[in-house]
């Protein structure tokens, strides 16, 4: 059976992940062939996936790092 | 890919095996960042979330010896955060309570109210212009309002999401560090996500 949208927006994220079985995942594929909205939906889900992923890191304070360095130092395993 | 990073793992390793400094300092500049954010999902409080990062810093020179190499570096590292904080959750109340966990509760999607009877949408997605986190991330709130939206989620939503998605970290990994099952795991992405894409939205109207 062919998902609905409410389905479909429930299998988003194990869809992104590869993680639908073969014929859920089929079922998902033509659903998204045929609902513009859920491709955009989906689309937007995957993008905030990969944005996270791409999130600017801060690094650590000198001090934090000092501090740290000066445990490692201290410190015997 | 796994097997190169697992080398670089070993290579690391190594020269801390043998008190390389620079080793350790480039460490702390990977991962410092990652383990305080980490930390922040399980106390809210700034100064404990760094003491919490701070003994697992001592836990790693400590336990490197021991360290058996059956997880990745990175993997072993947050597990020893993950199990500070869920020693201090037992009697600190500043903490979370991990018995919470591995609990899934009935909340319904955040999306759930935009369909209807037949499941079909009544209130769609308005559509983004972003084709890619490029595009999005030239919005300079973008990055704040997703991690607002993440701060919002119960604890255990928050754990899985940011472990996943913004560390990368893979699933059977993640399940292993929060010592949650596989399924649970799953059900705890999709509603994060769900919510954090749905934040979003109303975000960049």
């Amino acid at each position: 059976m062919m998902p609905n949208c409410r389905e479909v927006t429930e299998r988003a994220s194990d869809f992104l992940d590869a993680g639908l079985p073969y014929g859920a995942r089929l079922q998902m594929r033509l659903h998204l062939l045929m609902c513009g909205i859920c491709r955009e939906y989906v689309r937007q889900m995957t993008l905030v996936v990969r944005t996270l992923r791409r999130l600017p890191q801060n690094e650590p304070s000198a001090e934090v790092r000092m501090g740290l360095l000066a445990m490692f130092r201290a410190e015997r395993p | 890919m796994r097997s190169e990073r697992r080398d670089t793992d070993e290579a690391v390793i190594d020269r801390l095996l043998a008190r390389d400094e620079a080793a350790f300092a480039e460490l702390v500049t990977s991962y410092h960042t990652s383990l305080i954010r980490l930390a922040l999902t399980f106390v809210a409080d700034r100064g404990a979330a760094e003491e919490v990062v701070q003994e697992t810093w001592l836990g790693v020179v400590k336990g490197l010896p021991s360290f058996e190499r059956r997880s990745s570096l990175k993997t072993w590292i947050f597990r020893i955060l993950v199990n500070r904080a869920r020693t201090r959750g037992g009697h600190d109340a500043r903490f979370v309570n991990f018995s919470m966990f591995g609990e899934i509760d009935n909340e319904p999607s955040a999306v759930a109210d935009r369909f209807s009877a037949e499941g079909r949408w009544i209130q769609p997605p308005s559509t983004w212009q972003e084709q890619n986190p490029e595009e999005l991330l030239l919005r300079r709130e973008v990055a704040g309002w997703l991690l607002d939206a993440i701060s919002t989620l119960p604890a255990n939503q928050r754990a899985v999401i940011s472990l996943r998605d913004i560390e990368g970290v893979d699933a059977p990994e993640v399940c292993n560090i929060l010592g949650i099952s596989e399924t649970n795991q799953r059900v705890l992405l999709h509603r994060a996500r769900t919510r954090v894409r749905a934040a979003l939205e109303i975000d960049l109207k």
